[in-house]
C-alpha cells in the first residue's frame, strides 16, 4: 500500500463554447473508501469527472495510479483509453441502452482485460437477473440505476466514478442505492458526485468542494459536514446534524 | 395478371437495388452521423470492378464460378476503398459535419472523374451470366431471371445484417452506438472499430448493388451510381434513419410504386411518385417508418 494518490488533478482547465467551466482544479482521491465531490448547481462538478475520463477537452495534468500501483498521466488519452486502466463511470442520467435488453446492457459493459463478476452484480441486484431480457427503456428509474451500478461492478475497476447515483429515487431507493455503494467501497475507491448530504454523511471519508470552477475546500468529509456554517457557505445549505440536500 | 406479376417482381428487383445502397448508408448515418455522399462511388466501384475482372482477372469470366469471383473482386475493391476512405478521411471529421459533407461530395465527383477518365463516359455492356440472361414463368408471367438474383440477394443481406446485429458482440456495440456513442467509449470499447467496420460493410453492400445493378441494367457508366443514391437516400429517410428492417420496407415501398407509376402513368412519372411518397411519410410521420435501428 501507498500514500500516493490514486488519482490527482493539478491545475485542469475546462473551456466548452466559450466558457470558462474548470477554472485550475487541483484535487487528489486517496486509494480505498468514498470521497464526495460536492459543489452547487453548476460549480464544475460534472465536468471534473468527465476531464478524468476524457470526455471534455481539458489542460492540466491528470494522473491515475492503475492496476500496476504505476502512476501515469491519463490527460490526452482517449476516454476507451483510460477506462481499461481501470475507471468505471456512472453517468448523473444513468444513460443505460434503452434500446437493449438488461443482459445486453451487462454483456456491453463487459472489459476484455478484466474479469467480469456477474454472480456479485446478481447477488447485489438479484431483480437484473429475473429482468434480463427486458428493455432497459422500460425499466423504472431506480431499476435503470442498478444497471448503471451494475456495469460498474462487473469489471475490476480500481476507481468508480459515480454522479449522482441518487437523483430523482424515492428515498427507499436512495438508501438501498448507497447500500450497495457502501458495500462496493469495501473493494472499490469510489469519487462520488452526490447532492444528498445524509448519503455523503453515511458514506464519504474525504470531500472535495467546487465553486465556481476551482476546489474551494477539501478535507476530511465528516469536519465539513460537522460545521454548520462552513456548509451553508460553501454549499449553500445547513446540515443541522442530519445531512441535507444540495 | 400477367402484367401485375411481371411488375410486382420487377419493382421487388429495384427494391433489392435500393436496399442494398440504402442498408449501408442506413447502417453509416446510425451509428456515425455522416451523410456519406460518396457511397455511391462504392457501388460504381464495384460495378466496374466487376466489370473488369470478369475480363481480365485470371480464373474470373462473364459466367458460372468465373463470374462469381468477378462479383467477389468487385466487391473486395468497393469494401477496401471505403475501409480507406474511413481511414483516411473521414475519422479525422468526426463531429466535423460540414466538412464531412464537403468531403463525400468531392469524393463522389472526384472517383467518378477517375472512372470516367480510365475507361470513358460511354455505358459500358454489363456481363450476364447465362441463367440471369433466361426468364422464368410464373403464372403466365415471363420474369427475367435477374430479379430473383436481386431479390434473393437483398433478403439474404437483410438477414445478414440483422443476424449479426442481433448475435454478435460488434452487432452489440453499433446498437449501442446509434443510442448513445460517448456511453459506448465510456465503457471501455474503441467504437472508432466499429465506424470503420460499419463503413467497410456499407462499401462492400454498395459494391455488391454495382455489380447486380449492371446484371439489371445490362451496362454500366460511372454516373450510376450517382443517380442510384438520390433514390437510396429516399428510401433511408422514409424508413427511418438507422433503422434496417424500416430501411427494407421502404425499399419494397419505393421500388413498386416507382414501377406502378411508371406503367400504368407514364415513364418518368415514378420518379415524381417517389417524390411525393417521401412528402407524404415526412409529413405523416416525420422520423420515418422505423426510427430505431433493427
Amino acid at each position: 500500500m501507498t500514500d500516493a494518490p490514486l488519482l490527482r488533478l493539478s491545475d485542469v482547465h475546462v473551456r466548452l463554447t466559450g466558457s470558462h467551466i474548470l477554472q485550475g482544479v487541483d484535487l487528489s482521491v486517496r486509494r480505498g473508501g468514498v470521497t464526495a465531490l460536492l459543489g452547487r448547481n453548476g460549480a464544475g462538478k460534472t465536468t471534473t469527472v468527465k476531464a478524468v475520463l476524457g470526455l471534455v477537452p481539458c489542460t492540466g495534468t491528470i494522473e491515475f495510479a492503475g492496476a500496476s500501483g504505476r502512476i501515469e498521466r491519463i490527460d490526452g488519452r482517449r476516454t476507451h483509453e483510460i477506462v481499461r486502466r481501470g475507471i468505471g463511470y456512472a453517468p448523473e442520467d444513468r444513460e443505460v441502452f434503452a434500446g437493449l435488453t438488461v443482459a445486453e446492457n451487462l454483456a456491453l459493459a463487459e472489459r476484455r482485460n478484466s474479469a467480469h463478476h456477474h454472480d456479485r452484480v446478481f447477488e447485489l441486484f438479484p431483480e437484473l437477473k429475473q429482468r434480463s431480457r427486458q428493455l432497459a427503456g422500460t425499466l423504472s428509474g431506480g431499476q435503470q440505476q442498478m444497471v448503471a451500478i451494475a456495469r460498474l461492478l462487473l469489471n475490476d475497476n480500481q476507481l468508480l466514478l459515480i454522479d449522482e447515483p441518487t437523483k430523482g429515487l424515492a428515498p427507499l431507493l436512495v438508501a438501498e442505492v448507497a447500500d450497495v455503494l457502501a458495500r462496493a467501497a469495501e473493494e472499490v475507491t469510489i469519487l462520488l458526485v452526490e447532492q444528498n448530504l445524509t448519503v455523503v454523511q453515511r458514506m464519504a471519508q474525504d470531500a472535495v468542494v467546487v465553486d465556481q470552477g476551482r476546489v474551494a475546500w477539501s478535507g476530511p468529509a465528516g469536519d465539513l459536514l460537522a460545521d454548520a456554517d462552513r456548509t451553508r457557505e460553501l454549499l449553500g445549505v445547513a446540515t443541522s446534524g442530519g445531512g441535507g440536500r444540495l | 395478371m400477367t402484367t401485375l406479376v411481371l411488375l410486382t417482381i420487377t419493382g421487388l428487383g429495384l427494391a433489392a437495388l435500393y436496399f442494398l445502397v440504402a442498408s449501408g448508408l442506413s447502417l453509416i448515418f446510425g451509428l456515425m452521423d455522416v451523410l456519406n455522399f460518396a457511397h455511391g462511388a462504392f457501388l460504381t466501384i464495384g460495378a466496374y470492378g466487376t466489370w473488369w475482372a470478369a475480363g481480365n482477372l485470371p480464373g474470373a469470366g462473364e459466367s458460372g464460378w468465373g463470374f462469381v469471383l468477378a462479383v467477389v473482386f468487385g466487391v473486395a475493391v468497393g469494401t477496401l476503398v471505403a475501409a480507406l476512405i474511413e481511414l483516411l478521411l473521414i475519422r479525422p471529421l468526426y463531429q466535423r459535419h460540414i466538412e464531412q459533407v464537403l468531403v463525400t461530395v468531392g469524393l463522389s465527383l472526384a472517383l467518378v472523374a477517375l472512372v470516367r477518365a480510365v475507361w470513358g463516359a460511354d455505358p459500358r455492356p454489363f456481363p450476364r451470366p447465362g441463367w440471369a440472361r433466361g426468364t422464368t414463368s410464373i403464372l403466365g408471367a415471363n420474369v427475367p431471371n435477374d430479379r430473383f438474383l436481386l431479390i434473393v440477394s437483398a433478403v439474404v443481406v437483410l438477414v445478414a445484417v440483422l443476424a449479426f446485429l442481433r448475435f454478435t458482440r460488434v452487432g452489440l456495440i453499433i446498437r449501442a452506438g446509434v443510442e448513445n456513442r460517448t456511453m459506448v467509449t465510456a465503457l471501455g470499447i474503441d467504437v472508432r472499430k466499429a465506424f470503420t467496420l460499419v463503413f467497410a460493410i456499407g462499401g462492400a453492400f454498395a459494391a455488391l448493388a454495382g455489380a447486380l445493378g449492371g446484371i439489371y441494367l445490362g451496362s454500366i457508366s460511372p454516373g450510376q451510381g450517382t443517380s442510384l443514391l438520390i433514390f437510396a437516400f429516399i428510401v433511408v429517410v422514409i424508413g427511418g434513419m438507422s433503422s434496417i428492417t424500416g430501411t427494407a420496407a421502404a425499399a419494397v415501398l419505393v421500388g413498386l410504386v416507382q414501377q406502378f407509376a411508371n406503367y400504368y402513368a407514364a415513364s418518368g412519372v415514378g420518379d415524381l411518385s417517389v417524390v411525393l411518397l417521401l412528402a407524404v411519410v415526412l409529413l405523416a410521420r416525420p422520423s420515418g417508418l422505423r426510427a430505431r435501428l433493427a
